[in-house]
């Protein structure tokens, strides 16, 4: 098995050094030499084992890989916060776009830098590691696969680095959430496939009777991304050796194709996957039943039938038909309750434990996220409505819509599971500073609020001012005029990010302190769970 | 499904699962949600019957109100032509040299240029077209090529040194740094600060004027007043487009300057043409 492993090794490493010599453009040539020296690496490390006796395997939950993405979800989430940030005041003082840094530095390329950072490498582990903490405790078995969610693990975040440094180096696809070229494409769907299989292996085996409803939600992400990430970037290489490839759909179809895999990033990825964490984390950290068996059951199923006809809402007024667009809007419109469906399921799971709100830091963290889930995803259907999409449209009214959801929602569950995960992994009774809680919560809160204000402001002033005319219809105002007009509300959204970003630096504070010295535990498994049928 | 007990709090049964201790309580669907959600459905079904929405074998349904947005644009653009037609046709009619003395069709013109310039003049000269290094400022009484309003109008139409249009303005000045001595450029370039600033270095600023009654002037006039046949800006004034310190100038001396503006004439209509040449002339530097 291991010379195996070594033939393999060795081959890519041969394979990404010639692909460094005849790489057509920089981020090719870059991204062959990180894929040989990690090739290389792994090369050293089996061949130092090969005749080391093989430890006993482990029994329990397998919580090592775990603790890994708690840590890279911290991490990954504090950078993308901060180029966010940086970007925020890029906005406001172009200044910041450094010409001694160009084209590295420029908005352009930190745009996605951010986006991704913040979407795949911090969401993308937060999903990773709570479905795999969730899967086995709602199951009661160890992960399938052995070593494979290690390849998961590490596979993600290969191609995070990949993705990330190939926007810096200029090599992207230009499709908004799917920037990353084809060989990292590729990547991803190696990894995402071991993904599935570690998951869907863990439930196979389960021993419980029925599948818990966090996992029907991660299930759902995890197929559904597949999906949309395959169809989404089915290109051609130009060549083997260079980083750019050509869509295999063109115009009116790229763009749809492109915006049914958009809504459903978000949808699947960011709402799906999301909810899957809120079923575990809300009712554990309350300690009370889920509200309604019967309303997760539909609005689950409405919700995975709805939102995938959701995306043509991102095109009203562009070249795509109006039937298309009709459809996009009123899908989008029914999705309101079995959105809604989650937030009610989540927030009625505290009736007998609202007490607990004014104690417990992290429970807060969970309700304000169904709180602001609740707000983005009405603020959502309703901008799909044609004649409110008219005004919001390219405006920054969708800036600060998806920054609500993104910021409110998704960060802050996210907050709340690893503060909820940290002391149990590494066997410590709670956070090191319950206050330092405190402090995140409200320093994040502040920011979401200035940062979706200042957007609702400016988003709907620049939809005005463009389609401001005088009385004879003529268009009264520039673009640049509209850009100007935009400066104040600029530096509230950069301030609004500062904020975000020091509560998630005192959140890594606390994190290590809880941490530090401690050893990570190992949790057995339960003796008295359901075997499946 | 095994029977639940009763949860204390709420009173009402769970449904006798539990993972890892999460039990779920057998709560109806709320009624409020679940008939927002059929009203909803009910809202979509009628809004896809009004309209288009269904994709067919060929084409899709039209909708019973018969709404576009391609046809919406149109009646849009339609209503705001019609209701300016008479302007629009008398703009086309009118001799531009009188059209600042008919206040009602001076009034569209302007109102009309001004958003044409807004839209395709601004990303240069600036959205107040106040211009910037490199791109004129269209404010002030210094004209290049002349502030007249056929000069103007003639400028926009055929525009600056381009390769378009064999009518555009042309004038190339010479890169004197292949043709002038070091201390000869330093020398001019203080004779050129000397016309228009106090503090220079007067030897130096004497030794430049021979260089520039020798090399600049046929252009730029003997007393630096430039000639507008030529674009040859006026280099005894403050107003500088490319900078008028010494380093900017000397820059210029040695290599030139090309400053290239698009023929608009084949872009814009006609009517834009002339509408934008009047908002232009009429930002205050107009003769």
């Amino acid at each position: 098995m291991n010379y195996v492993k070594l033939i393999i090794l060795g081959l890519i490493a041969v394979f990404a050094a010639m692909g460094m010599n005849w790489g057509h453009d920089l981020a090719y040539q870059f991204h062959a030499f990180v894929i040989m020296a990690v090739a290389a690496g792994m090369f050293v490390w089996v061949l130092r084992g090969i005749d080391e006796p093989v430890p006993a395997a482990e029994t329990g939950y397998a919580d090592g890989v775990i603790r890994a993405g708690v840590i890279a979800t911290a991490f990954w989430g504090v950078t993308g916060f901060l180029v966010g940030t940086f970007i925020a005041f890029q906005l406001a003082f172009p200044e910041l776009n450094f010409d001694w840094g160009q084209p590295f530095t420029n908005f352009g390329r930190l745009r996605p830098l951010h986006t991704s950072a913040v979407i795949f490498a911090f969401g993308g582990n937060a999903l990773i590691c709570t479905s795999f903490y969730v899967v086995q405790r709602t199951s009661s078995v160890r992960l399938f696969g052995g070593n494979l969610s290690w390849f998961v693990f590490w596979g993600y975040q290969l191609f995070i680095v990949l993705a990330a440094t190939g926007y810096l180096l200029g090599s992207t696809q230009s499709k908004e959430y799917a920037e990353p070229e084809w060989y990292v494409d590729i990547w991803l769907t190696i990894v995402w496939v071991a993904y599935l299989v570690v998951f869907l292996g863990t439930i196979f085996k389960r021993r419980e009777r029925h599948i818990y409803v966090a996992n029907w939600f991660y299930l759902s992400f995890i197929i559904t991304v597949a999906m949309l990430h395959i169809v989404n970037n089915l290109s051609i290489p130009v060549s083997f050796w260079g980083s750019k490839s050509v869509q295999v759909f063109s115009g009116v179809q790229d763009a749809m194709t492109q915006w049914w895999y958009g809504h459903n990033a978000v949808g699947f990825f960011l709402t799906a996957g999301f909810l899957g964490m809120m079923y575990y984390f809300v009712p554990k950290q309350a300690n009370r039943p889920v509200y309604s068996y019967k309303l997760s059951i539909i609005h689950f199923w409405s919700l995975i039938f709805l939102y995938i006809w959701a995306g043509p809402h991102h095109l009203h007024y562009t070249a795509l038909p109006d039937w298309a667009a009709t459809l996009g809007m009123v899908f989008s419109i029914v999705l309101w309750m079995p959105s809604w469906g989650g937030m009610i399921n989540g927030l009625m799971t505290l009736q007998g434990a609202w007490d607990k709100l004014r104690t417990d830091p992290i429970l807060r963290m969970f309700v304000i996220s169904l709180g602001f889930y609740g707000m983005s995803t009405f603020e959502g259907p309703m901008m799909s409505i044609r004649a409110v999409n008219s005004l919001s449209h390219y405006t920054d009214w969708t800036i600060g819509h998806v920054h609500s959801g993104a910021l409110g929602w998704n960060g802050m569950i996210t907050f709340g599971a690893l503060y909820f995960l940290t002391p149990k992994l590494w066997g410590r009774d709670k956070m090191y500073s319950m206050s330092a809680i405190n402090w995140h919560f409200w320093l994040a809160t502040i920011g979401i609020v200035l940062y979706a204000s200042s957007m609702w402001v400016t988003g709907i002033m620049e939809g005005l001012m463009w389609r401001e005319v005088d009385d004879q219809g003529f268009l009264v105002n520039s673009f640049a005029d509209t850009v100007a007009a935009k400066f104040p509300m600029y530096v509230v959204r950069g301030l609004g990010g500062v904020l975000y970003l020091s509560g998630g630096l005192i959140m890594v504070w606390n994190m290590w302190m809880t941490i530090r010295g401690a050893k990570p535990v190992t949790t057995a498994l339960p003796s008295n769970a359901t075997p499946a049928e | 499904m095994s029977k639940g007990k009763t949860d204390d709090v709420t009173g009402t049964e769970t449904t006798g699962h539990s993972w890892d201790g999460i039990e779920e309580l057998n709560t109806p669907l709320p009624r409020w949600w679940l008939w927002t959600l059929y009203l909803c459905i009910i809202w979509g079904i009628i809004y896809t019957i009004a309209y288009p929405a269904w994709p067919m074998v060929s084409g899709a349904t039209k909708g019973v109100l018969g709404w576009s947005t391609r046809a919406n644009v149109a009646a849009e653009i339609t209503a705001h032509e019609s209701k300016n037609a008479d302007l629009a046709t008398a703009l086309l009619a009118t001799d531009m040299d009188v059209l600042p003395a008919s206040a009602d069709l001076n009034r569209y013109a302007v109102a009309r240029g001004g958003a044409v310039f807004r839209a395709n003049c601004s990303q240069c000269h600036g959205s107040g077209a106040a211009g910037a290094k490199g791109y004129p400022n269209l404010l002030d009484d210094e004209w290049l090529w002349g502030g007249a309003m056929a000069d103007i109008e003639y400028t926009v139409r055929h525009g600056i040194r381009n390769e378009q249009d064999a009518d555009a303005r042309y004038s190339q000045m010479p890169a004197f740094g292949e043709l002038l001595e070091k201390d000869e450029i330093t020398a001019v370039v203080e004779h050129v600060v000397s016309l228009s600033n106090a503090e220079f270095d007067a030897t130096l600023a004497e030794a430049g004027a021979t260089v520039f009654a020798d090399n600049c002037s046929a252009c730029h006039g003997e007393t630096g007043l430039g000639d507008r046949a030529q674009g040859a800006p006026n280099l005894a004034d403050a107003i500088w487009l490319y900078g008028g310190d010494r380093n900017a100038l000397t820059e210029t001396v040695k290599n030139a300057r090309f400053g290239v503006m698009p023929a608009w004439g084949p872009r814009l209509t006609e009517a834009d043409v002339r509408a934008v040449s009047a908002y232009v002339h009429s930002l205050g530097g107009g003769e």
